[in-house]
C-alpha cells in the first residue's frame, strides 16, 4: 500500500515535471533591483541586470583598463577639457532605432536634466555634447575630469533608445529599451526579470543563450539550494560559510575575484558632539585601535580567509595602492603604549554595525581583539537604513561599514574624505588632502595620479578617520556545465562568451 | 438580516479609518529616512532634496496623511518610491499569488487538521490520540522557515522532485505553478493543521460528552451516525471561526514562507518595503490586507447569522 502510494506520488510529480529549455541562463540575485532605468536606478543588482539589457559607451576589462563597447576609439584634447569618441557603426536599439551621435547627446542630456536622474553629479563635469558627425561625438568639460571614463563605463554611459525614452519620460523603467544583447521581456516584482536574445545585437555571435532570467532570492542558503537543485545556473554573492559546500559538490564550481570596495571602521572625527571623544579627537587613539586589530586573523576567523585584508581605500592588488603605506601587523603592546601616551588607561567607545550575520561576526571579533589592548568596544547592531541615518546625523562614534567600490579610485575616496564630500560622515577635513584629491581628478596622467593618491593616503594614514580592514571578494557559484564565465572586479556578470556545455 | 448587515458595514468605517491612521503613524516612527534610503549609496544631496520634494516628505505628517487619504478615496494608493510602479498595480500583481497560497494552505490544513482532531477525540486516550497530539505539537513548534529549508533540501536538492522556487502564474503554466506552490502551501498548511486539530479535538470532546449525544446513544443510534450526524457537525462551528481567522492572516502574507520559497506575494512585498522605507507600498499593502481581514470577519459573522438563529435577536 505504502509502496503503491509512493509510486503514485512519484509518477504524479514526474507528470507535472517538464525539462527546462537548454538555452536559458538563470541567474540568482541577492536583492531585487530597483527601477530599471539607468538614469534613475541606484542598486548594485540593477547594474547586473543592465549588463544584459544595455550596452555602454565603453567597458572595462578584468584589469580595469577601458575597452570599446559602443564607442570604438577615443581621444582627449591636450588641455584635458574635451573627449572625442568614435562610435560603433551598425548598432540598433531594441526598438529598431539607429544608434548614433545624436543618441549619445540625448542620453547624456537626459542624465543631466531628467528631474528624477541620479546621475546628475556623475555627469556634472560635462558642459555640453557636440555631434561632430553622425558617428563622432565630443564631450566638452568645464575642467579636466579623470573620472569621466569610469563614469561612461557605468550607468551614465548606458545608451537608451531616445525615441522610447522621450515617449516614456520617467516611466521608462517599466519597459526599458537599450541596445544590449538581450531585450527586456517582463518583470515580476521581487521574483524575476526576463530578457530575450536580441537578434540585431552587434556582437550576437558571442551570445549563446536565447533567454536570460534574473531571479531574486535574498536568503543565501535558499539561493544555494536552488543552484544545487538545478533551478539556477549562476548565483552571485555566495556567503563565505557556504564555500566548503560548493567545493564539495561535484556539480558546482566556484569563481571569485577581489572587488573594488572595502570594509572598515568609519570614525566620527568632526560630526557633532559625538565626535568629542578621545577616539574622535586623538589620532593616537585611533592608531591604537588599528594596532589592536589583526586583519589577517579577522579575515580567517570570520570569513574563512575568503576576503583580502587591506589598509587603504583601494586593495593591495590595485595599481593605485600606495606602497609607502604598508599594512601594519597587530601590535598590542604598542597600542597600549599609544593609549598611555594619550593619557588613557582604559578606554571605551561605541561601534554600530549592520545587523546581518557577517557584520555581526566581524564586529564581535574586532571587539574581542580590542579588549586585549584594554579597549572596550560597545557594540550596537543597527538596521542598515537606520545606521546610515545615524551616521549622516552624526549620532554615532564609529561604524563598521564599507563601500561597494568604483572603477576609478576617485569614487572610493573623494566623496568620503574631502571637506565638502557628499558622504563625508566622519566630517574629516584636511585642506591638504582636498588639494591632492582635486588634483588627482584633474589630470589624465596615470603616473601623476598614482603619486597624488599615495600622498593623500599618507596623510590619511596619519589621521586615520577610516580604519580600512578588508576588501571583500566577489564569490559566484556556478553549475558545472556553465563555461566561459570571466569574473570582473566590478562584479558584473558579462554574458558574451558564456555558454552551457552540452 | 439586511439591517444587521448594513449596521455591521457602517461599523467598519471607523475601524478602517483608525487602521489607516495607525499604519501611517507607525511607520513614520520607523527610524531611518526614506529619502536617504532611496538615494542609495551615493546619497547625492540634490537627489535627496528632489525625493523629499516629490513625495512631500518635508510636509507635516497630518498634511502627508491628508494627501494620502485623499488619494486612497480616489483609488490611488501612491507610487512605490523604489520602483516607480503604482501601488495598486503591485497589489494587483501580488494578490492572486497570496490568495492562491492561502487557499491551498487552508485546504491542506482542513484535510489534515479536522479528521485528525475528530479521530483523536473519538479515540481519546489511545496511542492514536497520543500520536496525533505529538504531531500537532511539533507542527506548532517547528518554525516555518526551518521546515521550508529542510523540505527544499530534501525534496528539491536531494530527491530532485520539485523545483526549489520559480513561481509561475497558473494561467501561464499551471503545472509549474502547482509544482512551486505545493511545498510552501504544505509548510503553511501543516502549521495551521496543528491549530485546527487541537480545536477540532476539544470541540469534539465537548460535544461527545453533551446530553444530546448521550440521548442519541441511549436511543440506540449507531455510533457512526452519532459521530457524523450529531457530534461532528456541531463541533465544526468553532473550527469555522478559527479557519476564517487563519485565512485572513494568510492574506496579510506569509512573510517567512514566501521568503524561503521566493513566492512573490504580499509578505515578501511588505518586508522589502519596510527595509527600503518604501512608505507608499507599506501603507497601501497593510491597508489593503487589513481591509480584507475586516471584510472576512464580517463574512464569518454573516455566516453565523445564517447558521445560528440565536444571534438574530
Amino acid at each position: 500500500m505504502t509502496r503503491k502510494l509512493s509510486l503514485a506520488v512519484t509518477a504524479g510529480l514526474m507528470l507535472l515535471g517538464s525539462a527546462a529549455s537548454a538555452e536559458t541562463l538563470r541567474i540568482g540575485l541577492a536583492d531585487d533591483p530597483d527601477v530599471l532605468d539607468p538614469d534613475q536606478s541606484r542598486t548594485f543588482v540593477g547594474r547586473i541586470v543592465y549588463t544584459a539589457l544595455c550596452d555602454k559607451l565603453i567597458d572595462i576589462d578584468p584589469d580595469l583598463n577601458f575597452v570599446p563597447q559602443l564607442a570604438t576609439a577615443w581621444s582627449w584634447s591636450d588641455d584635458g577639457k574635451a573627449l572625442t569618441m568614435k562610435l560603433r557603426e551598425g548598432v540598433t536599439f531594441h526598438d529598431g532605432e539607429t544608434f548614433n551621435a545624436a543618441a549619445v547627446k540625448y542620453n547624456i542630456e537626459r542624465s543631466k536634466n531628467l528631474p528624477e536622474s541620479r546621475r546628475k553629479s556623475e555627469v556634472k563635469s560635462i558642459q555640453s555634447v557636440d555631434v561632430v558627425d553622425a558617428m563622432t561625438v565630443k564631450f566638452n568639460l568645464a575642467a579636466p575630469d579623470a573620472t569621466l571614463m569610469a563614469t561612461l563605463s557605468d550607468r551614465a554611459g548606458m545608451m537608451m533608445s531616445p525615441k522610447a525614452a522621450e515617449a516614456a519620460g520617467a516611466g521608462l523603467g517599466a519597459n526599458l529599451v537599450c541596445s544590449g544583447p538581450f531585450k527586456f521581456v517582463e518583470r515580476v516584482q521581487q521574483d524575476r526579470i526576463v530578457g530575450e536574445k536580441f537578434a540585431g545585437y552587434w556582437n550576437a555571435d558571442k551570445i549563446h543563450f536565447d533567454q536570460v532570467i534574473y531571479r531574486t532570492i535574498p536568503d543565501s542558503t535558499v539561493r544555494l539550494a536552488n543552484l544545487q537543485a538545478g533551478d539556477l545556473d549562476v548565483l552571485e554573492r555566495l556567503s563565505p560559510p557556504d564555500i566548503p559546500t560548493v567545493k564539495a559538490d561535484g556539480k558546482l564550481k566556484l569563481v571569485d575575484v577581489v572587488g573594488l570596495g572595502y570594509q572598515g571602521i568609519t570614525i566620527n572625527v568632526g560630526n557633532g558632539d559625538k565626535s568629542k571623544t578621545p577616539l574622535g579627537q586623538d589620532a593616537r587613539v585611533r592608531k591604537a585601535v588599528e594596532l589592536a586589530i589583526d586583519r589577517v586573523a579577522l579575515n580567517q576567523v570570520v570569513f574563512d580567509g575568503a576576503h583580502l585584508p587591506g589598509n587603504q581605500f583601494v586593495s593591495p592588488q590595485s595599481q593605485f595602492y600606495a606602497k609607502s603605506v604598508p599594512m601594519p601587523g597587530r601590535d598590542v603592546a604598542k597600542a597600549k603604549a599609544l593609549l598611555k601616551e594619550a593619557g588613557l588607561d582604559k578606554f571605551e567607545f561605541e561601534m554600530q554595525f549592520a545587523n546581518n550575520p557577517d557584520a555581526t561576526r566581524a564586529a564581535q571579533v574586532i571587539q574581542a581583539m580590542a579588549a586585549e589592548a584594554g579597549i572596550d568596544i560597545k557594540l550596537r547592531a543597527t538596521e542598515f537604513a537606520t545606521m546610515l541615518k545615524e551616521q549622516t546625523a552624526g549620532n554615532y562614534q564609529s561604524t563598521q561599514v564599507g563601500w561597494s567600490g568604483r572603477v576609478d579610485p576617485d569614487g572610493n575616496i573623494h566623496t568620503f574624505m574631502t571637506c565638502k564630500g557628499g558622504i563625508n560622515d566622519s566630517r574629516y577635513c584636511n585642506p591638504e588632502v582636498d588639494k591632492l584629491l582635486e588634483a588627482a581628478r584633474q589630470t589624465n596622467s596615470l603616473e601623476e595620479r598614482k603619486k597624488l593618491y599615495a600622498s593623500a593616503m599618507e596623510l590619511l594614514d596619519r589621521d586615520r578617520p577610516i580604519i580600512y580592514l578588508w576588501h571583500p571578494k566577489w564569490i559566484w557559484a556556478l553549475r558545472g556545465d556553465i563555461d566561459g564565465y570571466v569574473p570582473y572586479p566590478d562584479a558584473m556578470i558579462r554574458l558574451p562568451g558564456m555558454r552551457k556545455a552540452s | 438580516m439586511l439591517t444587521y448587515f448594513l449596521r455591521r458595514l457602517v461599523g467598519i468605517v471607523p475601524t478602517v479609518v483608525l487602521v489607516s491612521m495607525f499604519v501611517f503613524a507607525l511607520q513614520q516612527m520607523l527610524p531611518g529616512d526614506p529619502a536617504l534610503a532611496m538615494a542609495g549609496e551615493e546619497r547625492d544631496p540634490e537627489s535627496i532634496a528632489y525625493i523629499r520634494e516629490k513625495y512631500r516628505l518635508n510636509e507635516p505628517i497630518w498634511v502627508q496623511y491628508g494627501y494620502w487619504i485623499a488619494g486612497v478615496l480616489q483609488g490611488d494608493l501612491g507610487i512605490s518610491l523604489r520602483t516607480n510602479i503604482p501601488v495598486t498595480e503591485l497589489i494587483a500583481q501580488k494578490l492572486p499569488v497570496t490568495i492562491q497560497l492561502a487557499v491551498m494552505a487552508i485546504v491542506i490544513a482542513l484535510l489534515i487538521g479536522i479528521p485528525m482532531g475528530a479521530l483523536s477525540a473519538i479515540k481519546r486516550g489511545t496511542p492514536l490520540d497520543w500520536i496525533a497530539n505529538v504531531t500537532a505539537l511539533s507542527g506548532l513548534s517547528i518554525p516555518n522557515f526551518w521546515l521550508g529549508i529542510l523540505l527544499i533540501l530534501l525534496v528539491s536538492v536531494h530527491l530532485g522532485w520539485l523545483p526549489a522556487s520559480g513561481y509561475e502564474s497558473p494561467f501561464v503554466d499551471p503545472a509549474q505553478n502547482l509544482r512551486t506552490m505545493i511545498m510552501p502551501a504544505f509548510v503553511l498548511g501543516t502549521a495551521l493543521a496543528a491549530t485546527m486539530m487541537r480545536h477540532t479535538r476539544s470541540a469534539m470532546l465537548e460535544v461527545l460528552t453533551s446530553d444530546y449525544v448521550r440521548t442519541a446513544r441511549a436511543k440506540g443510534v449507531r455510533e457512526r451516525l452519532v459521530i457524523f450526524r450529531h457530534a461532528f457537525r456541531n463541533a465544526l462551528i468553532p473550527v469555522v471561526t478559527i479557519g476564517t481567522l487563519q485565512f485572513g492572516e494568510l492574506l496579510a502574507g506569509a512573510v517567512l514562507t514566501e521568503q524561503v520559497f521566493t513566492i512573490p506575494g504580499f509578505g515578501k512585498q511588505i518586508v522589502d518595503a519596510v527595509f527600503n522605507r518604501d512608505y507608499a507600498v507599506v501603507q497601501g499593502v497593510v491597508l489593503f490586507s487589513s481591509l480584507a481581514f475586516i471584510l472576512l470577519n464580517l463574512l464569518a459573522d454573516m455566516a453565523y447569522f445564517v447558521l445560528n438563529p440565536r444571534i438574530r435577536v
